[in-house]
């Protein structure tokens, strides 16, 4: 069973010594692949817009293979400097935000415009392992709350961007490094317990008006058909009407007739569940599911505890993307804007979740003869 | 948890994160899931219901108006047509910068501010996609303009769409009526499916009587949209069916010649043939250009329109009432005849006034020293009021009534247009009911000579002259005398509508009263003798003079020395050829004076047009 694999056993070749994770890779790119597919229907078949998401992908998985070159020791002694830098461009970012007037996420380099906070979505998990791997686990409470706070104020600068999707997944990432690390169950009931209050005060002090009724339309769509309620009624009727084997590609009436906002961007599983029906969507859950197990497995082979708690860490962060997304999509969770995985169109969430894959290949191919 | 100890133990660090490990595969797991479940719910269980909200998204039904039906004059001249009109139109969506557009535009055409102002209206209401009216009815010099800067008049686009159009104008304004955009209190009461595409109906007129034929049935197609409503393919198509022509009885050329008969005066001419009814000619003058009325007035052309002194928007054939004092005489000549209160021999004196007994009151002839010895034929060829006053007397207000409403007047003639009015004819039961008053005597001698209470239209009195030409047959006025399908191009003639025909014991009588109005033109007393040179065939006919202003009991009525607007207005009505009738006309000139000099003319110009031929003979097809 490929997810299982052990690495030394290809070793006769050159391969391991582009210290990829074949299985994990193979997976990855079947994604991709379908991706486009997916995304060639939803741009209303612009391979323009097909073209320049291939450009991307390349950059990527280029960016994968750089870090899976990268060994997980020089990671590790990068990891602070890392985390300061992108806490101190998190703090310039807001600044300028605040002389601008208005919403600020990007830093503009003159070449390429970088966001921050999409650095911070892999220099949190890293930091959060980096600093718990430094006593034995579990981790006293002193450590946990440390831990906690390395990742509530990125999360929190980041809210206040206002970007409410990458808070919720940087504090997440943090949140699963710290569960990883053996966060005692109690604790964790007791602050799903304090969570009640805490959500009852961000409604009242913490929100924004669009983002307040983003909410109450997710609770109830119906009550504004044609304003904010019309993404989630419109991507759950593509997706019902698609039933269990879709309209077929290109077909699909409520995306290629623009009924379906953001289509090819943050809906695009609406696409595919109109398109390809339940069956389809099973395959790319099942897709999804291979990837997340794959890393879990990489996560329970690492041979130390701040590759572990990384491993761990990504991988669930990967996990959040995909469930928040369709959660969205669905109607299962309220609209926060957060890209379907290597489907959606669109750069700088794929280049990340790229990267931190490649440190998953690093891991599970940089192994020290250890004896256990 | 504080009790681990600070020395590091790999074994039980890996046993407690594979642990963990596991807790996190299960919870990915269940997510998903919980994600499945989630979709199988929208996919499987309520797809159905999904399946038509997707489907209703994107289907639209959108009606399609059906082409008006068109009109024309009895001989195939076209009266109401659609014609293409070149209106210019901005899709506001694929213009930049609408200012500096419009500016642009301004430049090249001329558009009102009344036009920027409905413009930037109707954008409002409008989506972006959707071709927003500018100017209407654009000439072709501006057609031009427009078409050779179009290069730099992104989104500018010259539409043509049909609009009613009546070639003739004001000709026929009082008869075809003409067709406006639907109103609010119309929409309530149309058939809302029928109408859906359809902006223009029928306001007056044949265009509003027939508007049922004319309008057609709406057609209707299934277009697939996008969210903003785009149509970008069309399904299913239901073509609309056009509304029916019609073919009216009335002839342009003696519509043309009554209007010119009646030249700039006010007044109304109606011809009709008195063997099926059909109305030839009906003038109605001052007029006005209904075209101006297709597209919706403005409201500076409105008031000047319905606030002229000369009433261009009042149709005078339909819904003037007027005294018809002399022409009715004939009337009760023959009901004289008929009740046999008198014979075609029966003399009176006429020493110029009448007197009732007990009252000091004069009732004066027209003609101050009076016409000596009178009898039926002279008193018609001369129009004697004194004869009328003791035929009245002897009468009575009872039998005159009964006999004038079997002739039509006092109630509507049931012609094909909407909204005439029915005049007045009046009887002790009406006086009663109206002014809770009883009948006095000496209105019924004013009665006797179409004075007093009595009113009516040109329209009644064409046709009660219709039917005493046709010894009583009694028709309504059709202005209409067939449909047509427009595409198989069928013809179906509308029959004469016949009303209770008008009862003589003895038919001499009619011939009596025939003979007298014929000797009004032809003899050489006739008060309508002025027209009798050179007629090619037989004219009968009858003056009248209807009095505006009533004159104090000693003085003299000269004409000179009252105003235009209080002058007596101008009756004629007559039917030829006499033998065998063809037409007859009615016509009343307001203000104009004496019947015989002024409206006797016009009728005969009327009558020479429709029945004489090139050479100025009666036509063949008439003898």
């Amino acid at each position: 069973m490929i997810l299982l694999d052990a690495p030394q056993q290809s070793r006769r070749s050159l391969l391991p010594h582009l210290h990829l994770d074949w299985p994990l890779f193979t997976g990855l790119l079947l994604l991709a692949a379908g991706g486009l597919a997916v995304l060639y229907s939803a741009s209303g078949e612009s391979s323009e817009m097909v073209l320049r998401q291939v450009t991307r992908l390349s950059i990527a998985f280029l960016l994968m293979f750089v870090f899976a070159q990268i060994t997980p020791e020089t990671l590790r002694r990068w990891t602070p400097l890392v985390f300061g830098s992108g806490l101190l461009l998190l703090l310039a970012v807001l600044v300028m935000g605040e002389i601008g007037k208005g919403a600020q996420r990007w830093l503009d380099l003159g070449v390429f415009r970088f966001q921050p906070s999409e650095m911070m979505k892999m220099a949190v998990p890293l930091m959060v392992a980096w600093y718990l791997a430094e006593t034995p686990l579990p981790p006293p409470l002193r450590r946990i709350l440390t831990g906690v706070v390395i990742f509530v104020v990125p999360a929190l600068l980041i809210a206040k961007q206002p970007d409410l999707g990458t808070a919720l997944l940087i504090l997440s990432a943090g949140a699963f490094v710290l569960l990883f690390a053996g966060l005692p169950w109690r604790l964790v009931s007791f602050t799903a317990l304090l969570a009640v209050p805490a959500a009852l005060i961000l409604w009242h002090y913490g929100m924004h008006d669009y983002q307040r009724r983003r909410v109450l339309t997710f609770l109830n769509p119906e009550s504004d058909p044609l304003g904010a309620g019309y993404h989630i009624i419109q991507s759950t009727i593509a997706i019902g009407s698609g039933g269990l084997y879709g309209k077929g590609w290109l077909n699909g009436t409520q995306s290629h007739l623009e009924f379906l906002p953001e289509r090819h961007t943050d809906f695009i599983f609406a696409v595919i569940g109109e398109e390809f029906g339940l069956l389809g969507i099973l395959l790319l859950l099942a897709l999804y599911l291979f990837i997340i197990l794959r890393c879990l497995y990489i996560a329970s082979r690492a041979q130390d505890t701040f590759t572990r708690l990384l491993a761990g860490g990504l991988t669930m962060t990967f996990l959040v993307y995909v469930f928040v997304n369709i959660g969205m999509v669905t109607g299962l969770l309220p609209v926060v804007g957060v890209p379907l995985p290597l489907v959606s169109y669109g750069g700088s969430s794929m280049v990340t979740l790229m990267a931190s894959f490649g440190m998953l290949m690093s891991i599970h191919t940089h192994r020290k003869l250890l004896k256990t | 948890m504080f009790r681990g100890a600070p020395l590091r133990n790999p074994q039980w660090e890996n046993y407690l994160f594979k642990r963990r490990v596991i807790v996190a595969a299960l919870f990915s797991i269940a997510l998903i899931a919980f994600v499945i479940i989630r979709l199988f719910f929208l996919q499987v269980i309520n797809h159905e219901h999904y399946t038509t909200l997707s489907r209703n998204n994107r289907v639209d039904i959108q009606p399609i108006a059906p082409t008006r039906g068109l009109i024309y004059d009895r001989n195939g001249v076209i009266l109401a047509e659609n014609q293409p009109t070149f209106s210019l139109e901005i899709v506001p969506e694929r213009v930049d910068d609408m200012e500096a557009t419009l500016t642009a535009i301004r430049e090249l055409i001329t558009v009102s501010d009344s036009d920027m102002e409905r413009f930037r209206q109707i954008l409002l209401r409008k989506r972006r996609f959707e071709e927003t009216p500018l100017r209407l009815r654009l000439s072709d010099e501006e057609v031009a303009r427009i078409a050779v800067n179009r290069y730099r008049l992104p989104g500018v686009e010259i539409k043509s769409r049909l609009a009613r159009d009546y070639p003739l104008g004001a000709l026929l304004a009082h008869t075809l009526g003409y067709v406006g955009r639907i109103d609010e209190r119309e929409l309530q009461q149309l058939d809302t499916s029928n109408y859906a595409a359809t902006a223009h109906i029928g306001k007056t007129g044949v265009e509003k009587t027939y508007e049922n034929e004319l309008h057609g049935k709406v057609g209707y197609q299934q277009v697939e949209t996008n969210a903003r409503g785009r149509v970008l393919r069309v399904l299913e198509r239901t073509p609309p069916v056009p509304g029916r022509n019609l073919h009216l009885n009335i002839d342009v050329r003696l519509q043309q010649a009554a209007q010119a008969a009646l030249g700039n005066e006010h007044g109304a001419l109606v011809a009709i043939d008195p063997s099926d009814g059909a109305v030839l000619a009906l003038v109605s003058l001052p007029s006005f250009d209904p075209n101006l009325f297709v597209n919706g007035i403005d409201t500076a052309s409105y008031d000047a329109l319905a606030n002229s002194k000369e009433q261009p928007l009042f149709n005078r054939a339909l819904n003037g009432q007027y005294p018809p004092g002399s022409t009715i005489k004939p009337l009760y000549g023959l009901l004289g005849l008929e009740s046999g209160e008198i014979r075609p021999d029966t003399q009176i004196w006429d020493e110029g006034f009448y007197m009732l007994k007990g009252d000091e009151r004069r009732y004066r002839d027209w003609k101050k020293e009076g016409h000596g010895w009178v009898d039926l034929n002279k008193s018609i060829v001369e129009s004697c009021d004194v004869y009328y006053y003791e035929l009245a007397l002897t009468l009575g207000i009872d039998r005159m009534s009964d006999f004038m409403r079997a002739f039509g007047f006092g109630r509507p003639t049931g012609v094909d247009l909407t909204g005439e009015s029915s005049g007045l004819m009046p009887s002790r039961e009406w006086k009663r009911r109206v002014h809770r008053q009883p009948w006095f005597p000496g209105e019924t001698l004013i009665t006797g000579i179409g004075q007093g209470f009595t009113l009516t239209t040109p329209l009644q009195l064409a046709s009660s002259v219709a039917t005493l030409a046709s010894f009583g047959r009694h028709l309504s006025p059709n202005v209409v005398a067939a449909l047509e399908e427009s595409g198989s191009g069928v013809r179906t003639p509308l029959p004469a509508r016949e009303l209770p025909p008008v009862r003589i014991v003895d038919n001499s009588n009619w011939q009596r009263i025939h003979r007298a109005m014929t000797a009004v033109v032809h003899s050489p007393t006739g008060t309508a003798r002025s027209i009798n040179r050179n007629l090619a065939y037989t004219v009968a006919g009858k003056t009248g003079t209807a009095q505006v202003f009533g004159i104090k009991q000693d003085e003299e009525y000269v004409a000179e020395d009252i105003a235009k607007h209080l002058r007596d207005h101008a009756l004629f009505v007559a039917f030829a050829p006499t033998d065998r009738p063809r037409i007859a006309v009615a016509v009343i000139v307001e203000n104009g004076g004496g019947g015989g000099a002024i409206a006797a003319p016009m009728a005969r110009k009327v009558m020479d047009t429709y029945l004489l031929d090139g050479e100025g003979r009666l036509r063949e097809d008439l003898k």
